[in-house]
């Protein structure tokens, strides 16, 4: 398209100063001092103080709180990703067809995404609420849904699954005016039901969507924080722990920042991880 | 169905009487009929099933509301009571009396304000240079800000805030907005935009004498209207909603934002449920308002790039 020879041009690189001075500052340098950090015991005021290699990773694996909280975050991630796609796509596949009203249940559907964790955490403890609680009075029953070890996960799950489905609305929903609307009169004329068509003609025109969304989903299940603050503080028993919250922790209540970053570098490469498989597997796997 | 059922009938009834045209109107109007009466019980039912799922989905937020206009006293029966038999709007009043509210409420529009401010402008001319303009490493450049996507924020957010706690800079407005002052994603989603418009209009206007600034401001801008806008709801909603870096950075009532002021009113002492429920009313409206409105512009903004793209 452009023939202009390439050559240095400061005034080119102007335009990226304000963007690259953020990142270099409060990114690149950061993230290269959190590695830096992982190697080290710290004192109080987070400053490296004794080399201690890959002391802290070691501690780390060997660790059962460590292998609690992996645990804990993958429970907690698989919930909240598989409920809030699932809700995501159901609410998207009602509003595929123009109705009455449609206005008004498509921002319905999308609104969850303006909510703020903080606030949707203390809306659902006022609902979970032991005594006086709507969840304990509709069902009849007595649970101290947030402080018991065994309820506590799937409470925040369920909260943040309903937080993150707002944005897949809209995911689900692009995708879905993408597939061309005369394979479903084509597939109605040969006699195909509402959920052959769904299996056969839905789903797999929102693949490529999809992969997309399950990456986007997963990374931000991994960095759920606000919800288990407010509502558990990664108790009772450790059940809600999840790894950011064990960062949060360490670093800021236990001021074991060299831990704390060793913590944040696992996290980082998990979170690189699966977003490279994903990527691999799409390349293979997903026909457009 | 009218047309095949002409031309069956003739084959099936050669020797009979052929339908007639009035009979014809009939079966044909009959048939209308049919389908009207399918597709309407189809809407029916869809309505119906939008309803129930809208209204689960609504339910949280709906029952918040009922609560903050319910007197603290009522809540507290074996009852189920969804609404509040005698509506007041005492909680609202005494949530802004308890904190601060509408301090907080101050920082987090100013704070959300000029971090979507920020990022518009920070991402255009980034975005434009990745677009236009030609440099060597430019590419690199571009992979190095893609890659920046991968990195959590829990991964920097240590050390960000052992820096600013060094710099001093702890419990001030610059600390909140200028780490927030650009985002990949913004610069990804503009660059789309750009790609989209030929070369040939930078290189027009230059020739005109159309100065880079020039250019962004008087063409770009107005041409990516909907880029910015979408960029813009979503940038303003997540800023508002922010929550962990202001928990750390944030010590004094003066700059506390929203999210973290909100759970000031966040006791164990039960009495003050429905203060504190009509405190999160109070500060969800807004964010609730901006999305509403900006809706349509951030769906039309965020999906037509990628799809051009």
């Amino acid at each position: 398209m452009n023939k202009a020879k390439k050559k240095w041009s400061f005034t080119s690189y102007c335009y990226l100063i304000p963007s690259m001075l953020v990142f270099i500052v409060f990114l690149f340098y950061p993230f290269a001092k959190t590695i830096y950090l992982s190697l080290f015991k710290t004192n109080k005021m987070g400053q490296a103080k004794i080399f201690y290699g890959i002391g802290n990773y070691k501690d780390l694996l060997s660790s059962p709180s460590f292998w609690n909280s992996m645990k804990v975050t993958l429970i907690f991630a698989l919930i909240v990703v598989v409920g809030s796609m699932l809700l995501g796509l159901v609410t998207a596949v009602l509003c595929n067809k123009a109705f009455p009203g449609i206005r008004f249940f498509s921002t319905a559907y999308a609104l969850p995404m303006a909510i703020a964790s903080s606030s949707a955490a203390m809306i659902f403890e006022m609902m979970l609420h032991p005594a006086v609680g709507i969840v304990n009075k509709l069902l009849g029953l007595n649970i101290n849904w947030l402080n018991d070890p065994n309820t506590a996960l799937y409470c925040v799950a369920i909260l943040t699954a309903w937080l993150n489905s707002g944005i897949n609305f809209l995911y689900f929903s692009a995708g879905l005016g993408n597939i061309d609307d005369s394979i479903y009169e084509r597939a109605s004329v040969d006699g195909a039901s509402g959920i052959q068509q769904f299996f056969n003609l839905t789903l797999p025109g929102l693949s490529p969507i999809m992969f997309y969304t399950l990456v986007v989903n997963i990374i931000q299940a991994f960095q759920s924080f606000g919800q288990i603050k407010i509502l558990t503080e990664g108790g009772p028993n450790e059940s809600t722990n999840v790894i950011v919250y064990s960062i949060y922790r360490d670093a800021f209540f236990n001021y074991k920042f060299g831990s704390a970053s060793a913590q944040s570098v696992i996290l980082f490469i998990i979170i690189m991880l699966i977003t490279m498989v994903m990527f691999r597997i799409e390349k293979k796997g997903v026909k457009y | 169905m009218n047309q095949s059922g002409a031309t069956v009938a003739p084959g099936r009834n050669f020797y009979k009487n052929q339908i007639s045209k009035e009979e014809l109107e009939a079966l044909k109007l009959e048939m209308n009929k049919k389908a009207l009466i399918k597709r309407r019980s189809q809407t029916i039912f869809r309505l119906a099933v939008n309803v129930l799922v809208a209204f689960v989905v609504l339910l949280p937020l709906l029952y918040a509301i009922s609560i903050a206009f319910m007197p603290s006293g009522e809540l507290f029966s074996l009852d189920l009571n969804l609404f509040p038999k005698n509506p007041t709007i005492q909680n609202f009043v005494s949530a802004l009396k308890n904190v601060p509210l509408l301090q907080f409420i101050l920082n987090s529009f100013l704070v959300a304000g000029l971090i979507t401010l920020g990022q518009i402008i920070t991402c255009s001319l980034s975005a434009f240079a990745f677009s236009f303009l030609e440099f060597k490493g430019k590419g690199i450049l571009f992979m190095i800000v893609m890659a920046t996507m991968m990195v959590p924020g829990e991964a920097t957010i240590i050390s960000n805030y052992l820096t600013v706690g060094n710099l001093g800079m702890l419990d001030t407005y610059s600390v909140l907005i200028i780490p927030y002052l650009t985002s990949a994603m913004g610069i990804f989603l503009f660059r789309q935009f750009y790609m989209t418009f030929p070369m040939s209009l930078y290189e027009s206007a230059k020739l005109d004498g159309c100065s880079n600034l020039r250019f962004i401001l008087k063409i770009l801008i107005p041409l990516t209207k909907s880029a910015i806008g979408a960029m813009a709801v979503y940038t303003f909603i997540n800023a508002w909603n922010m929550y962990m870096w202001p928990l750390l950075v944030t010590g004094s009532d003066k700059m506390r934002t929203v999210q973290i002021g909100i759970s000031m009113l966040n006791s164990v002492d039960s009495q003050s449920i429905t203060l504190m429920i009509a405190g999160v009313v109070i500060i969800i409206i807004p964010s609730i308002s901006i999305f509403i409105v900006g809706q349509k512009q951030l769906i039309r903004g965020m999906f037509s790039g990628a799809v051009k793209g």
